[in-house]
């Protein structure tokens, strides 16, 4: 009971100001059959710092860490070096347990960061603006996609067969329930996307097109032409990126037309940690959307002596103010997880970035000409960043469980994330970052072709 | 690199309105220890960078698909130094539960203890990808089946979806979970009940999951209507979204009354389990008849909110419901081993009524460590006695100050874990507002203002169980003094607050003339 500061003493003396006669006189208004009299039954009780840190050591132990193996996983979720200084900025007692800056006089540190983010992000993306941050990319891929339908006040959604399948998964699961239609198609093993039927699919009651840059397979392609399609239908582009590193390296989806551009931030500051928490990132190119974002913005404004400070802005979008009619329903944002990000960007800078962004591709470019000289394997992608995929000729989930028994994780088998497409199953997708070594290559290499032999 | 300001960039100050500090105006702009911090738009170069990283002859590997970036992005960089510094200035202006106590009601804000901290880091746990191979994270999956454990063990529930990512996102999984298992059924209901004194994300929550929202109004108690709440109950009404203990921080009695009644109109109920911290091992919403409730692990269970989020909202829900819960989620098997149920074997683990998926991956991982370990330290006793003093703590901020403050409730017996004040007597012009900036100049983080709706002026104050009795007297002088000097008229509480980093901010401004980012010379 180390947290709870109070002594048996001052519980007494406090009883005493209140004119309480116990502690169960407090929960008068709990019915007295559903109070319970003791600790319940069946649970252990209170534990010391040593005991549980021993508990959780043998919980942690029973996995296997990315650091301890040759590791190419990927799709989704990328294992990119973090900066010391990032974890020690983000320790800070006053960053980590501060709350929402509601006080901006006394939450400046929050909100300088917070604009600095937005700034980064809007930047990243070739965007006018950006949100204080979202859930994680998939939740963000669907605001978009609701901000579309209130901004065409249109509901046929168009999902590109090659989006994260769970990110189309969570945009179907919450279009159920808002009767938006979705049209899509799933990815086929082909070098190039199908960006001509995506086009087709297009029609005047498109609200929105959905893309993943570069896609699930890895696959690069410029999206000029479907935002153009999009637009001619009065239909908005929303893209997706998964990968912000891969942004070092070629065009931002502004850019190229996207409307809406959304994405998984975790690459930049923030650790794998077995799927969250995570950072959305969220940007639209023109500032004439800004009021039909979802989430929380950071403005600039002046303090009463005129000075430069910020605040929490145009919050009458939000969900504490309008309602049944907001928005979203979303009250936070991933605030630690985006000081996080925007502390590794700044250690970064358009040079890190840059470099950071040539020096995965290389290295991805290195272990596909590598994998593609083992018999059986063949790389489909025509174009890639640092992820690629390749068939193996075999049901690639097999051979990925075999592999993690001998300590090599070795992607993330097509037939995992796309169990209703028999015909994707003998594909395997393999991420390659800063943090993989040549060494580790060639161990996949040959675990691979002793797989396949 | 030189000064740390390379841009030459100085603050703006007005000498004049600077009168109420004795010193002169420095040069800088700086105050001692309380330094101003330009932004790195202004600091840093392009040409800077803190990580060692190769540089890559330029088209030595490109299979970019003639994608290339050509345009620059815009982003600074700045060394190591320079970026610890930067972020530690700005630290510094920041309030945050390790600089004190941080009232705030319905937000929740309590100690954050290291050992959550260190264990959220443990390589097992923090260095896994969703996706590796499941025999590979065996005990990253027992960490989320644990947690699923005594999840329902305290709240008497039976199955619990993980992965929604917050509250608000729990919510939107619990109503899912509720419109499935009607249309299951093939009842098409339409509405949602939400009582006024809600928090805002319930209606934004029923609206967004496409039902219509009604309000039921709270009785003069501060609580929900029983009767109006059953007036309306209908074939046309799918749930009923209720706080509990509610926003007013008060227990609903007729909770067990309100759900007999909607369930015998064929609706569901759902608790918003935010305010779980006052009732943890004290009442189980289960036995209260509740279908669905979200549990804030950051509130009840102690994981940091970094300053706005991340948070993590697992929702626990009832037998009717559990066979709709979302995918993924774990499975403990007769031999033991912990399962990650996904698209790929829900039939295996007769899971195939799943409504859908809430988020790409399985959830707050780095949150539900930290639960876990706070949930172990306490266990069963220590949970229990979390609720007691929490509850006792704010029945002694309430009956501390109740002779001063109009407290509108406080004729309705003790209340929960949050005691809830109103502006009734402040001086002429002088606002709940005043008082919170005030409060700001005495080193303390103000309440929860203007919230619930149904109070005028409201504050909500929370203290929690991690402050001490001497902690919560010192508060309580100084809310009383600022108190006084609202009752008196004391005019100077309009500029509140006076020591701040900021004086009070132009929050008009910022909204009829948005600056979302930073346009620096050069830009457009």
């Amino acid at each position: 009971m180390r947290y709870l500061p109070l002594t048996d003493t001052d519980r007494e003396a406090m009883l005493a100001k209140i004119g309480a006669s116990s502690i169960d006189a407090l929960f008068a208004d709990v019915p007295e059959e559903a109070r319970l009299s003791g600790p319940i039954e069946g649970l252990p009780l209170h534990a010391s710092e040593m005991a549980v840190e021993r508990h959780m050591r043998r919980l942690s132990r029973k996995n296997l860490a990315a650091a301890d193996a040759p590791f190419f996983l990927g799709a989704g979720a990328y294992r990119h070096h973090v900066p010391a200084s990032v974890d020690h900025v983000i320790q800070r007692g006053e960053f980590l347990t501060a709350y929402t800056p509601y006080q901006p006089e006394i939450a400046q540190g929050t909100l300088q960061m917070l604009f600095e983010f937005q700034t980064q992000v809007a930047r990243l993306y070739g965007c006018a603006v950006a949100n204080a941050s979202m859930y994680d990319g998939s939740t963000a891929c669907w605001e978009a996609v609701a901000m579309a339908a209130r901004v065409t006040r249109r509901k046929r959604v168009v999902l590109s067969g090659a989006l994260h399948p769970h990110y189309a998964e969570v945009v179907r699961t919450m279009a159920k329930f808002t009767d938006d239609e979705i049209a899509d198609a799933l990815p086929t093993l082909q070098g190039t996307p199908d960006n001509d039927g995506l086009i087709a699919r297009i029609d005047e009651e498109t609200s929105c097109v959905v893309v993943q840059y570069p896609d699930i397979l890895g696959r690069i392609s410029d999206l000029g032409a479907i935002a153009e399609a999009a637009h001619a239908r009065g239909a908005l582009l929303i893209a997706v990126n998964t990968e912000p590193v891969a942004l070092g390296a070629i065009k931002s989806p502004g850019e190229l037309g996207a409307d809406i551009v959304v994405g998984e931030g975790q690459s930049i500051g923030v650790g794998l940690q077995f799927g969250g928490p995570y950072l959305g990132l969220f940007a639209v190119r023109d500032a004439k959307h800004v009021r039909q974002m979802p989430g929380r913005l950071c403005g600039e404004t002046v303090d009463a002596e005129g000075k430069r400070g910020f605040v929490l802005t145009l919050s009458t979008r939000e969900q504490h103010i309008r309602r049944e009619k907001a928005t979203s329903n979303i009250c936070t944002n991933s605030g630690l997880c985006a000081l996080a990000f925007s502390v590794h960007m700044t250690l970064l800078g358009e040079k890190g970035m840059r470099r950071l962004a040539a020096w995965n591709h290389s290295l991805a470019c290195e272990a596909a000409d590598r994998l593609a000289r083992i018999p059986g394997v063949r790389i489909l992608n025509d174009s890639f960043f640092n992820e690629f995929t390749v068939t193996i000729g075999t049901d690639a989930r097999e051979v990925v469980r075999k592999l993690a028994d001998d300590g090599v994780l070795a992607g993330v088998s097509l037939g995992r994330l796309f169990p209703q497409v028999d015909a994707l199953k003998d594909g395997l997708l393999v991420a390659v970052t800063e943090t993989t070594t040549r060494e580790d290559i060639e161990t996949l290499a040959s675990a691979l072709q002793e797989a396949l032999a | 690199m030189n000064a740390p300001n390379k841009s030459g960039w100085k603050p703006e100050i007005n000498a004049a309105a600077d009168g109420m500090h004795d010193g002169p105006a420095t040069a800088t702009g700086n105050r001692a220890l309380m330094l101003e911090e330009p932004l790195i738009f202004e600091i840093g170069h392009a040409e800077t960078t803190g990580v060692d990283l190769p540089a890559i002859a330029e088209g030595s590997a490109n299979r970019l698909g003639g994608m290339e970036r050509t345009e620059t992005f815009g982003l600074p960089g700045l060394s190591e130094p320079e970026t610890i510094r930067h972020y530690t200035r700005l630290s510094r202006q920041n309030y945050a539960i390790d600089l004190g106590l941080f009232p705030l009601g319905s937000c929740t804000m309590k100690h954050n203890p290291r050992l959550n901290e260190k264990v959220a880091r443990m390589p097992g746990f923090a260095d896994v990808h969703p996706l590796q191979p499941a025999s590979t994270v065996r005990g990253a999956l027992e960490v989320i089946n644990e947690l699923a454990f005594w999840l329902l063990e305290l709240t008497g529930m039976h199955g619990v979806a993980m992965s929604p990512k917050a509250g608000a996102h729990g919510e939107l999984c619990g109503i899912l979970c509720i419109r499935a298992a009607l249309e299951a059924r093939g009842d098409a209901r339409e509405v949602i009940l939400v009582p006024e004194s809600a928090h805002g994300t319930n209606p934004a929550t029923a609206a967004f999951a496409g039902y219509r929202v009604e309000n039921i109004p709270a009785n003069s108690d501060g609580r929900v209507d029983l009767e109006a709440l059953k007036a309306r109950l209908g074939p046309d009404v799918a749930a009923v979204m209720i706080t509990n203990p509610n926003t007013c921080g008060l227990f609903e009695p007729d909770m067990k009354a309100i759900s007999d009644a909607v369930h015998a109109a064929g609706g569901f109920v759902y608790c918003d389990g935010a305010n779980f911290n006052a009732i943890v091992g004290k009442v189980r919403p289960g036995d209260l008849g509740v279908d669905a409730m979200h549990i804030n692990l950051h509130k009840t269970f102690s994981t940091p909110h970094g300053g706005g989020g991340p948070g993590s909202g697992p929702v626990v829900l009832s037998e009717a419901l559990s066979p709709y819960g979302p995918l993924p989620f774990t499975a403990r098997t007769a031999d033991g081993v912990v399962h990650l149920v996904e698209e790929e074997n829900a039939a295996e683990f007769e899971h195939t009524r799943a409504f859908g998926r809430m988020t790409a991956f399985h959830g707050q991982m780095g949150m539900f460590t930290r639960a876990l370990a706070y949930i172990l330290s306490h266990g069963a006793d220590g949970l229990k006695q979390v609720a007691e003093d929490a509850v006792l703590n704010a029945n002694y901020i309430l009956r501390s100050l109740d002779d001063l403050l109009e407290a509108p409730f406080g004729h309705s017996g003790p209340c929960m874990h949050e005691a809830l004040f109103g502006d009734k007597g402040f001086g002429e012009g002088l606002s709940t507002l005043d008082l919170a900036k005030s409060l700001i100049d005495e080193g303390y983080h103000p309440m929860t203002m203007y919230f619930p709706l149904v109070v005028h002026g409201a504050m909500l104050i929370e203290p929690t169980e991690t402050e001490s009795k001497a902690g919560l007297d010192q508060f309580i002088a100084a809310l009383r003094s600022v108190a006084e000097r609202a009752k008196s008229g004391d005019e100077s509480m309009k500029q509140a607050p006076y020591y701040a980093p900021r004086r009070r901010l132009d929050e008009t401004q910022a909204a009829r003339k948005p600056v979302l980012g930073w346009q620096g010379p050069g830009d457009t």
